[in-house]
């Protein structure tokens, strides 16, 4: 480290400012408006303009209207992230230390089918999991699904469009993981004859673990908030709580009840982060 | 010993099935970009044609749909990579007061669902007054919003893995400070200027929930397959999520064989590299 690294000055702010200016503008400032609104008097309406009353009890309504969808995202999105993480962890590992010198090719091919269109590769899962797809009929063929059975709308189809979707958000941390541990420290534990079971929960996985808490965050949080995959794939038995926030802002109007059940979300997600972190016992997120 | 070969590429085939897997959707766009549909209410194939690729623009609201698209896409990129690419500079290079509370701004738009951002944003501008122009504006100031983290981060990390070495032997050989910025640090810096820049471009294109809250009677080609998902599928969504694929692989293909291309002449840049090896000796 030298002098040239970290220089003080006025300079510094004049380069973070512009961008600093617009996430407190468009970012922050929208949390309070959101705030805001969820304590709205909620007979209002567009025309006739909100009252701020701060009616607590819009939180109730949403939490006693809605908490099916809610728990559901919670739940769907829970699954989905645990599927990502042992996908995820097989594709990370490999390409970290068996790649060799493709690694670099593997890894932007980790990304490459997430530049197609979100919504045109969920609209083409929905013709994989067809009913009388290859998918359903070989599961059918070996009684795994009954003959009449189907996977599209049902919470199997939601959640497998749910895994697809955010694989990337797992594997790239998890990558960035794997990828700095030391071989030295896995041939170790073969010397001090560890079996490669042993080895991998003793060493590889404790060391992952940083790669662990930031890819599941980073697949959880969008997975419980995203509607596409439940209302492509799925039925209105999968209905997902940002389908409902979505359709109370632009079908219902009703914004207080929609910025409610917003709030409601983010603050469940907040606790969890927290609790989650202080668990894993990593603050290496930033 | 056969065990351990068996046991080190079992891991490896097992890696490469989960990413052919992460192809399968795209390989069924494509084949439906051929597809001739019998009845646009059934999604599926059912005859080889050519059609869709000839006439891309069959329903003239796809194609405007998607100019929509690109526009707001390249618009979006370029303001937040420049905001974003200042701010990773000031976050590397500068120290002051109040850069963790900054850091924490930066990550937590990456955190944060973004049916909450598309909504509390929503909030915003209805209770500004802005409910009736809801439209193209604000729609590039959400995208902007939500591409300027993950630029700042992309940027900040390619910054702060650069050893400053090249920039003192350009200091040391009289370079001034503006010299050294655009012959050494910007040339260095920039593969992941340009890397923020597809990342923020592709999140800009693809997103569908902050825009489908903030577009008004906008409609961005996320929405119109959202759209269209209810009614009947054209088939040529496939061709532009083929084009899309194509293009993405191409450059791809293209970064990887200017990375081979380089490591076989010299590890950082020529100029910057005859400077540190000037430096070295003193």
């Amino acid at each position: 480290m030298s002098d040239f690294t970290r220089r003080r000055g006025a300079v510094g702010y004049l380069l973070l400012i512009p961008a600093a200016l617009w996430l407190v503008l468009f970012f922050v400032i929208p949390f309070y408006s959101l705030l805001a609104t969820s304590l709205y008097d909620p007979s209002g309406s567009d025309f006739r303009g909100y009252e701020m009353t701060y009616e607590w009890s819009n939180y109730q309504h949403a939490l006693q209207d809605y908490w099916r969808p809610l728990v559901r995202s919670l739940l769907y999105g829970g699954v989905a992230t645990l599927l990502c993480l042992i996908l995820g962890y097989v594709l990370a590992y490999a390409i970290a230390f068996k790649a060799g010198r493709w690694k670099n090719l593997m890894l932007v091919l980790v990304i490459a089918p997430f530049f197609t269109s979100f919504l045109v590769r969920t609209l083409s899962w929905k013709l994989i999991l067809a009913d009388d797809g290859l998918v359903v009929n070989t599961l059918q063929a070996v009684h795994l699904l009954g003959a009449d059975g189907r996977l599209l709308a049902t919470p199997v189809a939601v959640v497998a469009g749910l895994t697809y979707n955010f694989l990337p958000f797992m594997v790239l941390p998890l990558f960035a993981s794997i990828d700095k541990i030391d071989h030295r420290l896995i041939e170790a534990s073969s010397d001090l004859y560890a079996n490669p079971v042993v080895g991998f929960f003793k060493v590889t996985w404790p060391l992952s673990l940083p790669g662990v808490v930031s890819g599941t965050l980073l697949t959880f949080i969008p997975a419980a908030g995203d509607f596409i995959n439940a209302q492509l794939l799925g039925s209105p038995n999968q209905r997902m709580v940002g389908s409902v926030i979505q359709s109370l802002f632009t079908d219902a109007n009703d914004y207080p009840a929609a910025a409610a059940l917003s709030m409601i979300l983010m603050v469940i997600i907040v606790v969890m982060v927290f609790a989650y972190i202080r668990r894993a016992g990593t603050e290496e997120l930033l | 010993m056969i065990g351990r070969w068996l046991r080190d590429h079992l891991v490896l085939l097992l890696g490469l099935v989960v990413l052919a897997y992460t192809f399968i959707p795209i390989a069924v766009v494509v084949l439906m970009s051929f597809n001739a549909p019998e009845s646009r209410l059934v999604y599926q194939f059912d005859a080889f044609t050519l059609h869709n690729w000839l006439n891309p623009c069959e329903d003239p609201s796809m194609c405007e749909a998607l100019g929509r698209s690109v526009e707001i896409g390249l618009a979006s990129t370029l303001v937040a990579t420049i905001l974003g690419t200042l701010a990773a500079f000031a976050l590397v290079r500068y120290d002051f007061a109040g850069r963790s509370s900054s850091n924490l701004l930066i990550f937590l738009p990456m955190a944060s669902p973004e049916i909450v951002m598309g909504s509390s944003l929503l909030a915003l501008f209805v209770a500004s007054g802005f409910a009736g122009q809801l439209g193209f504006w604000t729609i590039l100031v959400a995208h902007i919003m939500f591409c300027l983290s993950f630029v700042v981060v992309t940027v900040r990390s390619r910054l702060a893995g650069l050893d400053d070495d090249l920039e003192q032997a350009a200091m040391d050989l009289y370079a001034t400070p503006s010299q050294t910025f655009w012959r050494v640090t910007f040339p260095l810096v920039f593969p992941g200027i340009l890397g923020a820049a597809l990342l923020s471009f592709s999140l800009s294109f693809d997103d569908f929930i902050i825009t489908n809250l903030n577009a008004g009677n906008t409609t961005t080609f996320p929405m119109y397959v959202w759209g269209v998902a209810q009614r009947g599928v054209p088939m040529q969504v496939n061709v532009v999520g083929t084009v899309m694929f194509l293009i993405s692989i191409a450059i791809v293909l293209a970064g990887e064989a200017r990375n081979r291309q380089r490591r076989r002449s010299l590890t950082a840049g020529p100029v910057g590299a005859e400077l540190a090896s000037a430096r070295r000796p003193s």
